[in-house]
């Protein structure tokens, strides 16, 4: 009896939190426009989706806003962490609270601050697109800096010592010596800052030009309107995205996995 | 001497970006709160909140639900992450990964999935606003539940578990006496990972056809109307909030790690 209730939890707990992207996949190869309804196989949600123009530009729009914040997000946050963990103790831990802040605020309060600063008193226009990215660049950088700061705290400081003694610049000592030692850590921060970015609903409503529309903010507004065909489309987008995540996770196992029998077999 | 300071000036341009895009909006914030459209200090936002019925009416029904949230996400996340944490299988990181990948798909798409799926059992989901929020919440907010409390459960030292029982501790005791208050470090990072959210993430009721506001909905409406002196008050009532929440949870941890060494 014991035996099975620890799997019974956990089967129930994935059936939680998947039965409802499954079954939305399946009917989205279905013109159902209901849950429920049992119609006939169709691609037309597929086709809606990939013929749509307004479709089309939202999904790159937020694509293309998610790698240039999380790359303006990585080499802010890491700079950030490198010169913070070489600062005074003092210093340093001003910045790790500095950097704490949007990590606890709420995104709500993050985003009409910004809002308020950018829009409201220093009158950028949301149109530039300059506040959406400052503020994905907000939402991001404090994670780089909080998944590089342990690898540095990890790193051989005599490493870096070892180069400059042996006639390295600083400049040369830091692109050859520390980047390499805590890549793994810029590597997470950035992936941090991509799901991020990708994720986010409130900067981009506080933020964004009224002409631009982030995944987020457009299905928050599809599902107010009535327009069933878009909304059916949507149903196959989550199931795009759900494969390439699936598909993401699966590469990334295999390649843990690699890397652990390399390490096995080396030692 | 020049070769450290190469390396401490690196943090500049990342110290004035939160300098000028995390503290200055904070700021800014207060002055808003404080102030009326003519420019003028006051506290009439301050004292509107706080008299206003609907406004105390909205932060209380918030405070109800993330309380709800948070005890529902415990319920469910902790069974799962200790049957994780303490089972020998060989491949539950991947379990654990399945758990958390939903959190890389978009969350509003997922919302629409939960909520096509209510629509087909509830039929109309307007009966049952204040459940369908919990479950649309729980859905969302799960796996930041479940994650701390696997890492701390899965470090936990099974030999105080031994000796527990070797003391003749029943499971139960040996349960609620060692493995429940070494567990507290998760509890404490898992609640406050989706007890904010719960109060301020307004997209979930929005998309769940519940019409009743919670804090964040208010800064939402706020912002509509283009009312930003409103508005900011009520992002420094969330932000007090938050203060005190984070202060609470940190000193909390600290006394477990005294605890620890004790």
């Amino acid at each position: 009896m014991k035996k099975i209730a620890g799997p019974i939890i956990v089967v129930l707990g994935l059936i939680f939190v998947y039965a409802p992207i499954l079954i939305l996949a399946v009917y989205s190869f279905t013109d159902a426009t209901t849950i429920g309804a049992i119609r006939g196989f169709s691609l037309s949600n597929y086709i809606t989706l990939f013929t749509t123009p307004e479709l089309g530009s939202m999904i790159w729009g937020t694509v293309a806003l998610a790698l240039v914040s999380s790359v303006l997000a990585t080499i802010l946050g890491t700079v950030g962490a490198i010169g913070s963990f070489y600062s005074d103790k003092r210093i340093g831990k001003t910045f790790g609270a500095a950097n704490q802040i949007p990590v606890v605020n709420a995104d709500v309060v993050t985003a009409f601050s910004l809002c308020i600063l950018l829009v409201v008193v220093l009158g950028v226009s949301k149109d530039t697109f300059i506040p959406l990215i400052i503020g994905h660049v907000v939402l991001s950088a404090p994670f780089v800096y909080l998944s590089v700061m342990p690898k540095l705290k990890q790193m051989d400081s005599s490493l870096y010592e070892a180069a400059l003694d042996l006639g390295a610049s600083p400049a040369q000592a830091l692109a050859k010596i520390i980047i390499p030692q805590i890549f793994s850590g810029i590597v997470s921060g950035f992936a941090m800052a991509i799901t991020l970015s990708l994720d986010d609903y409130f900067i981009a409503t506080y933020t964004k030009p009224a002409t631009f529309d982030t995944i987020s903010t457009y299905v928050v507004n599809a599902t107010r309107g009535s327009h069933t065909e878009i909304k059916t489309a949507l149903w196959g987008l989550s199931t795009v995205i759900f494969l390439i995540v699936l598909a993401v996770a699966i590469s990334m196992n295999l390649y843990r996995g690699k890397v652990k029998s390399e390490e096995r077999s080396d030692a | 001497m020049k070769k450290t300071f190469a390396r401490k000036y690196l943090g500049i341009p990342y110290a004035i970006f939160l300098v000028l895009f995390v503290i200055a909006p904070l700021l800014v914030l207060f002055y808003y709160a404080f102030t009326n459209a003519t420019g003028h200090f006051t506290v009439e936002n301050l004292i509107g909140f706080f008299t206003d019925s609907n406004t105390i009416g909205t932060l209380l029904y918030s405070l109800a639900l993330a309380l709800v949230v948070t005890l529902v996400c415990l319920l469910i996340a902790y069974p799962i992450a200790y049957v994780l944490a303490r089972s020998k299988f060989n491949s539950k990181s991947v379990v654990i990964m399945l758990f958390v990948m939903p959190m890389w798909i978009n969350f509003t798409l997922r919302l629409t999935a939960l909520k096509e799926i209510l629509t087909a059992i509830e039929g109309n989901l307007a009966f049952h606003p204040f459940i369908n929020t919990v479950i649309g919440m729980t859905y969302d907010f799960l796996p930041f539940m479940i994650l701390p409390l696997y890492n701390t459960i899965s470090k936990l030292d099974g030999s105080l578990l031994e000796a527990a029982r070797d003391l003749g501790a029943g499971e139960i005791q040996v349960f609620l006496k060692v493995t429940l208050p070494l567990s507290m470090p998760g509890i404490v990072s898992g609640t406050a990972m989706v007890f904010l959210p719960a109060m301020t993430n307004y997209v979930v009721p929005d998309m769940l056809y519940n019409s009743t506001y919670i804090m964040g909905s208010l800064i939402g409406s706020y912002f509509s109307a283009y009312d930003w002196h409103n508005g900011s008050m009520i992002a420094l009532v969330l932000l007090l909030i938050i203060v005190l929440f984070t202060l609470l949870t940190g000193s909390e941890e600290e006394e477990k790690r005294g605890g620890a060494l004790l």
